[in-house]
């Protein structure tokens, strides 16, 4: 390799010369990809090296973390025991993957049903606590009496485990289905409140004092001003939000039952089958992978440079 | 002498962590109908509060502000301030951040038609035609600073206010936009009040150059006419035995008079 990169250097003058070798210098590049520190060279056909190698250095990594977890777990397992190995495992998600939409009763459902129900709900409760989260947060930022009268409350209420609500709501809703919605309503109205409020008192004074001088409407300050700048803070907000909802989402409905992630996996292992509760874990992480990365690339389209 | 804008016995007081601070006191200044008055002085001379009491933005503790016959209320679009770091609304484009200032005060006599010719062509005296559907973000901060420009006249205003406009501009860059602004003036005939700490923009732009004492309790220390004829052009001004006796004036009175002081 090394006299590779030795004839492949001298650029400019001899490029034409060098014209046959480069070439070679892809095959190689592609060959030796495991070692790209030999393969640099500053070359048109280098350069697709050098892009390749880029591309590996960022996805390596993560697959080699992969790979060393499912490692450590194989080691784990597979003198036997109570846990799975990862192999059986994929036998049994291959298996329960081919049909993930049946159904066979209220209790027996597709895997497929349990993760849109417990969307569902998420959806639902979450989708509550931002209509009455944000416009709340926008007053508690707007007018400071409002915040001192509404902050100890919420300072009271915050630290406490939205699964402490269930009880409450099974009380007022009677049924078990908005119980659960209602422990993601109370987890996500939190961080939605504090995180807009908070938007709203830093909005830069050099805006506000554009808008005093150009004398404009409240209106016009909310929707021009206001909104656009605190937007940031609230996807913050919807980001940690909706982290939580799909935390508290699971344990809501162990307690709850009827068909949900949560509910499914505290069935499996009523069922004794250890290898769903595995794969339930990998979906619950993710689904709340997907859900985090899907604001932050919202977050990402709406972000604007002063 | 005819004043527009008066400035009467006017003192500014905050109130700190520490206790009161004094930043101006006994202020007294006249602002004719058309003239250009630069503020300057060390920093922290209150010469951007002087700026913000015009504005309305902040409010005097003691005298009064006059602008036009009636007291100076609050902040308002008859007296179009802009700002030293251009604050142009990053969501909005150029033309939006102008429109913005436009529909507020011409939305009730005029149509959207007119509005929109009205934002088109004061982006166009100041240069921006070809890039008023972009966002600051995309432009230089030249560009912003004209965008800000642009916003403050399209409200023809009856005072413009600027804060160290060109502060943060580079040389050549500021050099231009000056140029622009007089030939502004000279055609809009505005009253305007600048703030700066560049003795040959004071020079080269106003009719009389207001100088400050330093803070605290800071106040006028002196004011010097500027009797230098209209258009002016830097290039000859730079051998004009009037604009350095000018100019040595101003600067006599900023490191002589009143030396750098201790901490700026």
């Amino acid at each position: 390799m090394t006299t590779l990169s030795a004839t492949a250097l001298p650029a400019g003058p001899y490029a034409g010369a060098l014209g046959a070798n480069a070439t070679h210098t892809k095959e190689h590049a592609m060959e030796t990809r495991k070692e790209p520190a030999k393969a640099s060279a500053p070359s048109d056909t280098t350069q697709q090296a050098a892009a390749m190698r880029a591309f590996f250095a960022k996805v390596l990594p993560p697959i080699l973390g992969l790979a060393l977890l499912i490692g450590l777990w194989h080691l784990a397992t597979a003198k036997g025991g109570s846990i799975p190995t990862p192999a059986q495992t994929w036998e049994a998600a291959a298996k329960l993957f081919a049909d993930p939409f049946y159904r066979n009763g209220p209790n027996d459902q597709g895997i497929g049903w349990n993760i849109l129900s417990s969307l569902q709900r998420v959806a639902i409760g979450f989708g509550f606590a931002a209509l009455v989260g944000i416009p709340a947060g926008f007053l508690l930022g707007r007018f400071a009496l409002l915040s001192s009268i509404v902050n100890p409350i919420i300072s009271l209420l915050r630290p406490v485990s939205p699964l402490a609500w269930l009880p409450i709501g099974l009380l007022v809703f009677k049924r078990a289905d908005p119980a659960a919605t209602w422990t993601i309503f109370i987890c996500s109205i939190w961080p939605m409140i504090m995180n807009t409020a908070q938007g709203v008192q830093r909005v830069p004074q050099d805006y506000l004092n554009v808008a005093r001088v150009l004398n404009l409407s409240e209106w016009k300050i909310v929707t021009k001003i206001l909104f656009p700048s605190v937007l940031p803070y609230m996807l913050t907000g919807i980001r940690l939000s909706i982290g939580t909802a799909w935390l508290v989402i699971v344990a809501a409905e162990m307690l709850t039952g009827g068909v949900g992630i949560g509910f499914w996996v505290w069935d499996e292992w009523n069922n004794l089958k250890v290898e769903h509760i595995i794969i339930a874990i990998f979906i619950i992480g993710i689904v709340g992978l997907i859900l985090e990365q899907l604001l932050v690339f919202l977050a990402k389209q709406l972000r604007t440079e002063a | 002498m005819e004043k527009f804008v008066s400035i009467e016995n006017v003192g500014m007081t905050f109130d700190t962590k520490k206790g009161k601070f004094v930043a101006l006191r006994d202020v007294n200044l006249g602002i004719r109908q058309g003239e250009f008055v630069s503020l300057i002085g060390h920093s922290g001379c209150g010469k951007s509060t002087l700026l913000n009491l015009i504005a309305g933005l902040t409010l005097p503790t003691t005298g009064a502000m006059i602008c036009a016959g009636r007291e100076i209320p609050g902040p308002g679009p008859e007296r179009a301030v802009v700002f030293q770091n251009h604050s142009l609304l990053p969501w909005l484009t150029c033309f939006e951040n102008v429109y913005l200032a436009v529909e507020r005060v011409f939305s009730e006599t005029e149509t959207r038609v007119q509005l929109k010719a009205r934002t088109q062509s004061v982006l166009e005296l100041v240069g921006l035609a070809h890039a008023m559907h972009k966002y600051p973000g995309e432009i230089s901060g030249g560009m912003k600073q004209r965008v800000g420009i642009a916003r403050a006249l399209a409200m023809e205003p009856k005072v413009l206010l600027m804060d160290e406009p060109f502060g943060a501009l580079d040389a050549l860059t500021r050099a231009r936009l000056q140029d622009e602004l007089m030939a502004i003036c000279e055609k809009t005939q505005a009253t305007t009040v600048m703030v700066t700490h560049d003795v040959d923009e004071a020079v080269l732009l106003s009719d009389r150059i207001v100088m400050m004492t330093n803070g605290p309790a800071a106040t006028i220390g002196e004011v010097l006419e500027v009797k230098l004829p209209r258009p002016r052009d830097r290039l000859s001004l730079t051998q004009n035995a009037d604009y350095m006796a000018y100019r040595s004036a101003v600067i006599e009175f900023l490191y002589t008079k009143q030396s750098h002081p201790l901490a700026a």
